[in-house]
């Protein structure tokens, strides 16, 4: 008697206790033929099945969905305690499945994943950011204790090193930061050309773009470019050595990674950035030079000359002193994440991206505490 | 066994990931001037036990000796000190890939030697030329083979005369030739120069041509097994484990 029949699969019932799956044909790629649910159906408790056969004579060509699906109703019979032989299986799929069974799942190696209550993950969030904020801080202190080497003559530093961090991140930087800032200063200058004309002083577009530039855009543009540019490439370099255990191969020398690698970095931005910004305001400003003298009935010396009246000398101190800050704060952002890197390429790209993360985060912050400082001392 | 010839005492380790065992009190000596081997399966912690010797690692209990000298017992600076009796070559070579071989080998002497460059350069070349590798000064690691960036490190792990050098699965990657070469090199200097030698391997064929001593570490009890000659404990030793794993398999 025959209860389920498809082209290529046949469940004959050959005595009350005994099920036969027939297979025949190319059973290749027909998932919907080798249903499990199938077979568990007619293997129902209450059918009484207690041994299950295969004949397979007429089996052309399989595939692993076939051994698969197999050892499915392998694990079937496991659980209704029904005997399955495999004598009318090819021989192929036999030795195969004497394969997957020769080690036994190990218990303890499957991973469970327990869903967290929302408590649980707000506290265990919060752990990790204060770990997080240990780190950063202790690193702090590394470096903080590797410049004092430095100053003392003590640390493993060559200027070498450093000199070519400052051509990497410096002379070859003054294309991005020459666009972007001469950009800045023309949309500074636009804004102010269509206000400042209304009150009949299209002359303050000068005074508009050049504080706006010394002060505040040229450091904080130029800062945001070399933590994309720069500090990126730091997190990878130092996270791709860690990968390549060339950073153990420097302690294993007692060679400190900080004082080498990473003081020379940090050296290198801080001295770099402020000859940046003061290239990034004068660009700045010849943006809004142009935009002023295309637009406005205002000549070059007129408005050059009210530049020079309007920037006070400790706004443009002001302005290069955040630069160096923010060179420290893309440096130390970059080297961190760098250092903190795991053992693969996604730990590397991730340390890229909290690299980046992190200094942006940093300097706009940072920025907006000292417009607050210099407000309350009137700078 | 006099007690002056013990070079490295491993007492007690116990080395853990958090609270995450992976092997409990291991106790072992190195003889000085042998061929230590460190045996284990995949996944025993043999590169483990090795990060923890060189103080990559802090170990959860016990401690390493260097001539008799605690390694973890004491402060950073005094540890520094005790670094510079090891050199190590690293699975990958672990070469710095922005400078050449010849930076790669002079930079630990640009740290801790007064000489003049030219006295440095000298030393570079020999110690290029040691491990065959005259003439590729000037490459850049990327520009090598995996084998000859595998001989350049142990160029610079040999760079300063350490007392000991550590190999960490040396004929990883390589193929048997060139692997063999490698330990050939290995017994050569171990010969020319006393250096006393720990390597971590799996690989039987290195086992018995190098080693002169051993100990098999076992994943599944996270213990240390025996230590002794691998080919003594071959002839002799009724761990079932240790048998199998030093004949392949061959002995169940």
């Amino acid at each position: 008697m025959s209860n389920v029949s498809s082209p290529n699969l046949l469940v004959e019932r050959p005595s009350p206790d005994t099920l036969l799956i027939k297979l025949s044909g190319d059973i290749r790629g027909q998932s919907e033929l080798l249903s499990i649910g199938v077979v568990r159906d007619v293997m129902d408790p209450t059918t009484g099945a207690r041994l299950l056969l295969f004949e397979s004579a007429g089996v052309s060509a399989w595939d692993s969905r076939f051994v698969a699906f197999i050892r499915k109703c392998a694990e079937l019979c496991r659980t209704r305690n029904v005997e399955l032989r495999d004598e009318g299986l090819p021989e192929g799929v036999r030795r195969l499945l004497r394969l997957a069974q020769a080690v036994p799942e190990r218990i303890d190696a499957r991973q469970v994943f327990v869903k967290a209550p929302l408590l649980q993950k707000l506290g265990e969030s919060a752990i990790r950011g204060w770990r997080d904020t240990l780190e950063l801080f202790t690193f702090l202190g590394e470096n903080l204790a590797a410049l004092g080497n430095l100053l003392r003559g003590r640390a493993q530093f060559h200027w070498p090193d450093a000199l070519l961090v400052m051509q990497e991140c410096g002379p070859q930087a003054l294309g991005i930061v020459a666009m972007i800032n001469f950009l800045v200063g023309l949309i500074l200058a636009f804004v102010g050309a269509t206000e400042l004309t209304r009150f009949g002083a299209p002359i303050y577009v000068a005074d508009l773009v050049g504080i706006a530039s010394v002060r505040e855009m040229g450091c904080l543009m130029t800062g945001i470019i070399l933590c994309g540019r720069t500090g990126a490439a730091f997190a990878a370099q130092l996270g791709t050595m860690k990968v390549n255990e060339e950073i153990s191969a420097f302690q294993t020398f007692g060679i400190s990674p900080v004082e080498f690698l990473v003081l020379p970095r940090m050296v290198a931005l801080i001295v770099v950035m402020p000859f940046l910004c003061v290239f990034a305001d004068l660009i700045s400003i010849a943006g809004g030079l142009l935009v002023s003298i295309s637009m406005l009935d205002v000549t070059a010396t007129e408005y050059l000359t009210r530049t020079i009246h309007a920037i006070q000398f400790k706004s443009f101190l002001l302005g290069i002193g955040k630069g160096s800050f923010f060179g420290f704060v893309v440096a130390y952002a970059g080297c961190f994440r760098g250092m903190q890197s795991g053992y693969s390429a996604a730990a590397v790209g991730e340390a890229t991206t909290r690299a980046v993360v992190t200094g942006i985060t940093a300097i706009v912050a940072s920025d907006g505490i000292f417009a607050v400082l210099c407000n309350a001392l009137h700078i | 066994m006099k007690n002056d010839e013990t070079k490295i005492e491993i007492r007690n380790l116990t080395m853990a990931y958090g609270s995450y065992i992976v092997m409990r009190d291991i106790a072992a000596t190195v003889q000085r001037g042998s061929i230590f081997v460190i045996m284990g399966n995949s996944g025993s912690g043999k590169s483990t036990l090795l990060r923890h010797m060189l103080g990559l690692q802090r170990p959860a209990q016990g401690d390493v000796l260097y001539d008799g000298e605690s390694f973890w017992g004491v402060d950073d600076e005094a540890r520094q000190a005790q670094l510079r009796k090891y050199g190590v070559l690293f699975q990958s070579g672990a070469l710095w890939s922005s400078m050449t071989l010849a930076e790669n080998v002079a930079l630990p002497l640009v740290e801790y030697t007064d000489w003049s460059a030219a006295d440095r350069e000298d030393v570079v070349q020999l110690k290029l030329a040691l491990v065959g590798l005259s003439g590729f000064e000037d490459y850049y690691p990327a520009e090598i083979s995996g084998g000859m960036r595998k001989r350049a490190g142990l160029a610079r792990a040999m760079a300063l005369d350490p007392e000991i050098l550590f190999f960490d699965e040396p004929s990883a990657g390589l193929d048997p030739i060139t692997s063999r070469n490698l330990d050939k090199l290995i017994l050569e200097l171990r010969d020319s120069l006393g250096t006393t030698v720990v390597v971590v391997t799996h690989e039987l064929a290195s086992i018995f041509m190098i080693a002169d001593d051993s100990i098999f570490l076992d994943a599944d009890t996270k213990k240390m097994r025996v230590q002794g000659n691998p080919r003594d404990l071959l002839k002799h030793s009724t761990d079932e484990k240790l048998r199998n794993f030093l004949t392949r398999g061959g002995a169940s």
